[in-house]
């Protein structure tokens, strides 16, 4: 299987190269447009800022390749948020693969922090992509914005309101939990997706 | 629900682990991958891999042994000791730390935690503070492993830093580092109630009521400890249980 992870300019992409590593999976960090479309499979990492990462895949040409690719493709925190229609982060349209709006968390409550950092639950899984997690199951996440809840949400997360923390369109799935980093689920659902 | 993390800390010289008692007369305690692995494996939350002997020796951070630890491990961890350039976190994270932590380089110059912040994501962005009660009761910033007093607050400090973007502030006492006597409640709770950020306590922790203590009501996010988790002394598995059983939210 021919498997390749984006390169952009996002941080992370080692952390999910290693987690391939961990599990015995060969993967190949790229931009090139030939072995991204040519892949089995691609991987659409990224933590950092959604403005930044718009341009740096526009400037590229890379929008309109990972909109257009037909084999299963799966984006992670930052990725899933920029396969979303629109990111309140910096008033910034993204690829408009999910029909989900990004927006920031606005707690009520002083003491709720913003970005969330640490171990929430995943809850309402759906889609092979969850195969064998158990609701309520623990994933990391470190993110500051949210996908609110819509028809392609397979997955939610209670963090000042309930949001999409996993989303699925035909061979599109994203997830904004880092699987690379949630332990024994995180593994289960990379080797999910490995197996669609 | 968010979970309260509980961290391991493992203190690096010369790629063994090693824990100070009140940042002195240091012990021993294991090859840190392997305990690393074996953390995480226990229910651990995340790791913090701190170069201690970094500052002093100006000595660059263990790249080399951050990869070893990103290929084995499943769980975020933060690196550590004399981050100074934009190229030391560059290293680090290209290497698989999820996050860095600065401390005395960031006090002398605070505009990297501006730098690193906008290059990297605050997310990355770890501001650790030694802080120290002195006679006047008040808490003040300590560099070079505490071996240096300076006369700023470490209430200022905290605010100056979340406005410059760190993502999380990892607070250590020294009045209680290495004591086992309980975290330090009070200035936890001054900087988890006034700033947007997550607060990390660290020092004191020598049993499973003063993790509840400092969760409740120091109101950290995260607890940090090392020669209690390095001796068995507290295991993770059972500290998780105890603070689950007493109804906080966990991860278990």
């Amino acid at each position: 299987m021919k498997l390749v992870i984006i390169q952009y300019n996002a941080g992370n992409i080692q952390s999910v190269l290693y987690a391939l590593e961990r599990l015995d999976v060969q993967a190949r960090v790229t931009d090139n447009v030939e072995l991204i479309q040519s892949a089995d499979k691609v991987i659409f990492p990224g933590v950092g800022e959604a403005s930044t990462a718009m341009h740096y895949l526009k400037e590229r040409g890379l929008d309109n390749v990972i909109v257009n690719l037909k084999q299963p493709v799966f984006g992670i925190c930052l990725g899933m948020q920029l396969m979303c229609a629109y990111s309140e982060e910096n008033n910034t349209s993204c690829l408009g693969i999910f029909e989900e709006q990004v927006k920031l968390f606005k707690p009520t409550d002083a003491t709720i922090k913003v970005p969330q950092i640490g171990w929430n639950t995943i809850s309402n899984l759906k889609t092979d992509l969850f195969k064998g997690v158990t609701e309520e199951s623990y994933a990391y996440f470190v993110h500051g914005y949210y996908a609110a809840i819509g028809n392609r949400t397979i997955g939610t997360t209670n963090y000042v309101q309930p949001y999409s923390c996993a989303l699925h369109k035909d061979n599109f799935y994203g997830v904004q939990f880092h699987p690379e980093k949630s332990a024994k689920v995180g593994e289960q659902i990379i080797q999910n997706f490995l197996s669609l | 629900m968010l979970t309260k993390r509980i961290i391991p800390c493992l203190d690096i010289k010369d790629g063994r682990t090693v824990k100070g008692i009140n940042f002195e007369q240091i012990r021993d305690a294991g090859d840190p991958i392997e305990l690393g692995a074996f953390y995480a494996e226990q229910g651990a939350d995340e790791l913090v891999f701190l170069d201690i002997t970094a500052t002093i020796e100006k000595r660059k951070t263990l790249s080399e042994l951050v990869n070893k630890i990103a290929h084995r491990i499943n769980i975020p961890f933060t690196v550590g000791g004399g981050i100074k350039t934009e190229d030391d976190v560059s290293a680090l994270l290209q290497n698989g730390a999820d996050k860095i932590s600065v401390n005395t380089a960031a006090f002398l110059d605070p505009t990297i935690i501006n730098r690193f912040a906008k290059n990297f994501g605050s997310q990355c962005v770890v501001l650790a503070i030694d802080a120290k009660c002195e006679t006047d009761n008040n808490w003040y910033v300590y560099l070079n492993g505490g071996r240096t007093k300076t006369e700023k607050l470490v209430t200022e400090w905290a605010k100056e830093a979340v406005d410059l973007g760190v993502g999380e502030i990892l607070l250590t006492s020294m009045n209680h580092d290495g004591t086992k006597q309980g975290f330090a409640l009070d200035i936890t709770a001054q900087l988890a109630e006034t700033l947007p950020v997550p607060i990390i306590a660290s020092g004191g922790g020598g049993n499973e009521q003063h993790f509840y203590d400092v969760f409740t009501k120091g109101k950290a996010d995260a607890a940090l400890a090392a020669s209690i988790f390095h001796y068995k002394e507290v295991a993770i598995p059972d500290l998780k249980q105890y603070l689950h059983q007493k109804g906080l939210a966990i991860r278990l």
